[in-house]
């Protein structure tokens, strides 16, 4: 069968189409440049040494004691942080979708699966540190223990089970609510107990899900930078000793080599989450519940539940209201009063934090565009067309999501500090305003198009078919139907980004200069001198800033949005 | 209403076209659509007709242009257009699921593609305000889309289509959504508005009474190639094969050796009677022959051709349902006005006949 022929049309048809040519040639160009290269150049760097192409590299890393014992370190805690988050998240979300709960229990969870969302990453190492530490104010002023350490091991596990339930919550509450209740029903019909119900029926379901879950999590441990920096002491994990290596130890090469072992780590378990997990999930779990469930009433499963969760909520609301108010006493650990807000204004005039805010503001600001319309480009590409290179861009674009940041960090000084292969062609970024914008698109670019993606999955393809076929070109597709369309996935894209892009850490403290003041450098730097204080100020003033911009997101969705006007005529 | 006929009805070629797929399953390629090999008439109504997979819709989507041929070109009027994008084509697809655009009202939508055309805003107004009359929507032109029945959406899509004079309209299945009663009165509406406006029409679906009763010809397809193409009274009395005669209709088959044959007609024996037929096939006397008979052209009586014993009686309201048998074969019989006549009931002996014209030799 000759094949040729329609390959070669749709070839011709791509050429006659020199926006979509242009629009797919450049998206290459910079997933290939700003994605693929660095990793390749880590890899490339840390097998070729002086003599050509050794091992010698990774032999001398896996001599360190300190790299070995931070592997293991690394998977310990991945491994148990995953499994915690993944039950209290799965807790969370049956109570949610299967107890009848009065509204203000419903409040608090909405709150403790947004939080995550606005806060900075190491706000709860913070909080932590200053509610149990050595100064805690429960372990030392409520409880009277003076040398509590909760530096190491327990303190990152605690602190990054805190951090990413909620996430495990929000993906248990959706597959929970795809279980269509008669099978339940069914079950229970047959004379089976609830609990018996849970265990045969609903946990089975609920399984692929759940390795999904803790997969998911067990990635964002290994890859978290933030909260072992603050909270591990001298426990180390894989992210913070590539970083030691680079600042402390100055070594560019062992670090790559090193950055390619963690990578190669999350990488396996990526490919596990998405080619094998996700699509058992989406096989077991297939159709909608046909209609609404029976809430469980009984009062002696509702109450110690409810309560439980209720608890559990609000231990994780007063960590993170513990940043803000600490930035308002005194002296933290030795003087609560009178509040004060010298911190704050310490913050201005002593540590420069307007240029600090300034700079993370402006930075994320062009960012954030930038990177919602790159990821609608790409989900539309994706979801929307046939054409050659199509999988190379889904699959970096993907693929970005199991990269930590600190790897990214460390391939981008190896990749652009000397220019292209060490070449000195493209250095001239490096350093500027312009690297770091880079690596704020790129670190949010995958959850950007990861709900492009299913964004426009929801809308038929016939439509932007119909629209090409009445005769409009490839970007008024994209502009006067496929846009409006997914306004709303569009918008929230955009803040999503800007927060992410003005919390992130790990990539962007590897690559900033001195000429750039970041926020959440600073706080980091803080929060390692033992500035407790004013590490809090700058956090608080952070938080306001991404909440002030979700908030002002969903009032600008609710006036503009698309639903609204779908949704007004209804 | 002023004269709308499109000025250029366009005809169109498709010069032996294949598509080659690739099996998800087994990784081989396979044709999803082979060798067809056809010519549209300009203003005509022509129905690709066929079971799910047939390549009936990969074939229209060639022709939109949204899936390119391996093999063969595709002409538009006298031109190639294989390597035209399908915004560069003058062709309007109705699509299955309307694909209306939901962020626009009606009037929006029907303007799009006139808009796109920059057409002066007076003259989009009259001839969006014109297609809405002809579609039977005038009024609507400030709704919302979802604010619209089923029915109603389905011309909207049509309207939209239409406002573009498209030299070729194609209709991708545009009925299966709606409930059948409704299917039946917009299908004579297609058919009526594709008449008045004289606009060459290619129309995708699998359900054959849509299709007999709408379209100038019908092209049936099965497994990539065209089974038979022909008019809706060919196809359904004529039909050159098993496969077609089954999914035209209801049909019956009766097998037997053929013993005589003379200018257009032949003899059967049919368990030793002999049964004359029409038929347009080179036969001779000794081939196996294959009688094809609609159930409503078989009268059952007293007397008759051959011999049957009733197997099923069943009364349908405007017909009486039997199934005979007749040796071994069975054979449906669809008995109209049944008020007037005998009804034979199970385990009855009774006779079959039908003229021969209505009889056909594979």
């Amino acid at each position: 069968m000759a094949r040729g022929q329609s390959a070669a049309l749709d070839r011709k048809k791509l050429m006659a189409d020199p926006i979509m040519m242009t629009t797919i040639v450049l998206l290459i160009t910079f997933l290939t440049l700003f994605i693929l290269y660095p990793l390749a150049i880590l890899l490339v760097d840390s097998l070729y040494g002086d003599g050509g192409l050794t091992l010698g590299t990774f032999q001398r890393i896996f001599q360190m004691h300190t790299f070995r014992r931070a592997i293991t370190n690394t998977l310990k805690v991945g491994f148990v942080v995953g499994i915690l988050s993944t039950l209290i998240g799965l807790l969370f979300a049956y109570v949610e979708v299967y107890v009848k709960m009065r509204r203000a229990v419903g409040g608090l969870f909405r709150v403790v699966s947004m939080l995550p969302v606005v806060s900075p990453p190491f706000v709860l190492s913070l909080s932590m540190i200053m509610l149990f530490g050595k100064a805690g104010l429960i372990t030392r002023f409520l409880l009277g223990i003076y040398d509590n350490n909760i530096y190491g091991y327990w303190g990152i596990v605690i602190v990054q089970t805190l951090t990413f339930f909620p996430v495990c919550y929000m993906m248990m509450k959706g597959l929970l609510k795809n279980i269509d209740p008669s099978m339940e029903e069914a079950a229970r019909d047959m004379g089976a107990s609830r609990w018996k119900v849970f265990c045969t029926v609903t946990f089975p379901l609920l399984l692929p899900g759940l390795g999904n879950a803790f997969l998911v999590t067990f990635i964002e441990s290994i890859a978290d930078f933030a909260n072992p920096m603050i909270i591990g002491g001298s426990y180390d994990t894989l992210a913070t000793t590539i970083y030691l290596q680079i600042t402390g130890a100055m070594d560019k090469q062992g670090a790559a080599a090193m950055a390619v072992v963690l990578l190669c780590i999350t990488l396996a378990m990526f490919a596990v989450q998405k080619y094998y997990l996700e699509r058992k999930t989406a096989a077991t779990l297939t159709g909608k519940a046909s209609r609404a469930r029976m809430l469980i009433e009984d009062k002696s499963v509702t109450i110690p539940l409810t309560i439980l969760c209720s608890l559990a909520a609000v231990f994780v609301i007063m960590m993170y209201i513990c940043v803000p108010i600490g930035a308002l006493f005194p002296t933290w650990g030795y003087k609560f009063t009178p509040l004060t807000f010298k911190w704050f204004q310490q913050v201005f005039t002593r540590y420069r934090g307007l240029q600090a805010f300034r700079d993370s503001f402006v930075l994320s600001l062009i960012a954030s565009p930038i990177t919602a319309l790159l990821s609608m480009i790409i989900s539309y590409l994706v979801v929307k067309r046939q054409f050659r290179g199509k999988g190379f861009i889904e699959a970096v674009s993907i693929l970005a999501m199991a990269v930590p940041g600190t790897v990214l960090g460390v391939g981008y000084i190896r990749g652009f500090a000397n220019g292209l292969f060490h070449t000195g062609v493209l250095s001239g970024i490096y350093g500027t305003g312009a690297i770091l914008v880079i690596v704020f698109v790129v670190r949010s670019l995958p959850t950007g198009t990861r709900s492009g993606i299913s964004a426009l999955r929801q809308i038929d393809k016939s439509i932007e078919e119909s629209a090409y076929d009445m005769g409009a070109d490839s970007l008024k597709v994209f502009t006067s139907v496929t846009l409006p369309l997914i306004k709303d996935s569009f918008l929230s894209g955009l803040v999503t980004a800007f927060v992410r892009s003005i919390t992130a850490i790990s990539a962007i403290i590897l690559l900033v200069t001195p000429s750039y003041l970041l926020i959440t450098v600073q706080i980091n730097e803080f929060a390692e001198k033992g500035a407790y204080s004013i590490a809090c100020a700058f956090a608080t003033i952070l938080i306001l800033i991404t909440y002030g911009s979700v908030v002002l997101m969903n009032l600008v969705i609710k006036r503009f949005g698309t639903s609204r006007t779908i949704k007004e005529a209804e | 209403m002023a004269d709308m006929r499109v000025k250029n009805p366009k005809g169109v070629k498709l010069d032996h076209i294949s598509k080659i797929y690739k099996d998800p399953k087994t990784g081989k390629d396979f044709y999803a659509v082979h060798d067809v090999d056809l010519s549209i008439a300009p203003g005509s109504f022509v129905t690709l007709l066929g079971p799910s997979g047939c390549g009936k819709t990969t074939t229209l989507r060639m022709i939109a242009g949204f899936e390119s041929p391996d093999e063969g070109e595709i002409y538009l009027g006298d031109e190639p257009i294989n390597a035209l994008t399908p915004n560069k084509r003058d062709t309007a697809m109705v699509f299955q699921s309307y694909a209306l655009f939901p962020h626009y009202n009606v009037f929006d939508n029907v303007a799009y593609g006139l808009r796109l055309r920059k057409v002066p805003k007076e003259e989009i107004a009259r001839r969006v305000t014109d297609i809405l009359a002809l579609v039977e929507l005038s009024g609507m032109e400030q709704r919302m889309t979802n604010q619209l029945s089923g029915g109603q959406q389905q011309r909207v899509a049509l309207a939209r289509a239409l406002v573009v004079e498209p030299g070729v309209l194609l209709f991708d299945e545009p009925l299966s959504n709606l409930d059948a009663k409704l299917r039946v009165q917009m299908r004579t509406e297609i058919r009526r508005i594709q008449q008045q406006l004289g606009i060459t029409a290619i129309y995708v679906t699998h359900d054959q009474s849509e299709a007999m009763s709408i379209s100038d010809n019908i092209i049936l397809m099965r497994g990539g190639v065209i089974a038979q193409m022909g008019s809706p009274l060919e196809i359904y009395y004529r039909p050159n094969s098993e496969f077609v005669a089954d999914f035209i209709g209801e049909c019956n088959f009766l097998k037997g050796p053929v013993t005589g044959v003379e200018q257009g007609r032949a003899v059967v024996a049919i368990d030793g009677t002999p049964v004359p037929v029409v038929t347009d096939k080179q036969v001779r006397p000794g081939d196996e022959g294959e009688i094809v008979l609609r159930p409503e052209a078989i009268r059952i009586g007293e007397e008759g051709l051959l011999p049957c014993r009733v197997e099923l009686s069943c009364f349908m309201g405007s017909y009486q349902n039997y199934h005979v048998r007749v040796g071994d074969t069975l054979v449906k019989i669809t008995d109209n006005c049944p008020i007037n006549k005998r009804i034979f009931n199970v385990g009855e002996h009774a006779f079959i006949s039908f003229d021969e014209d209505c009889a056909h030799l594979l």
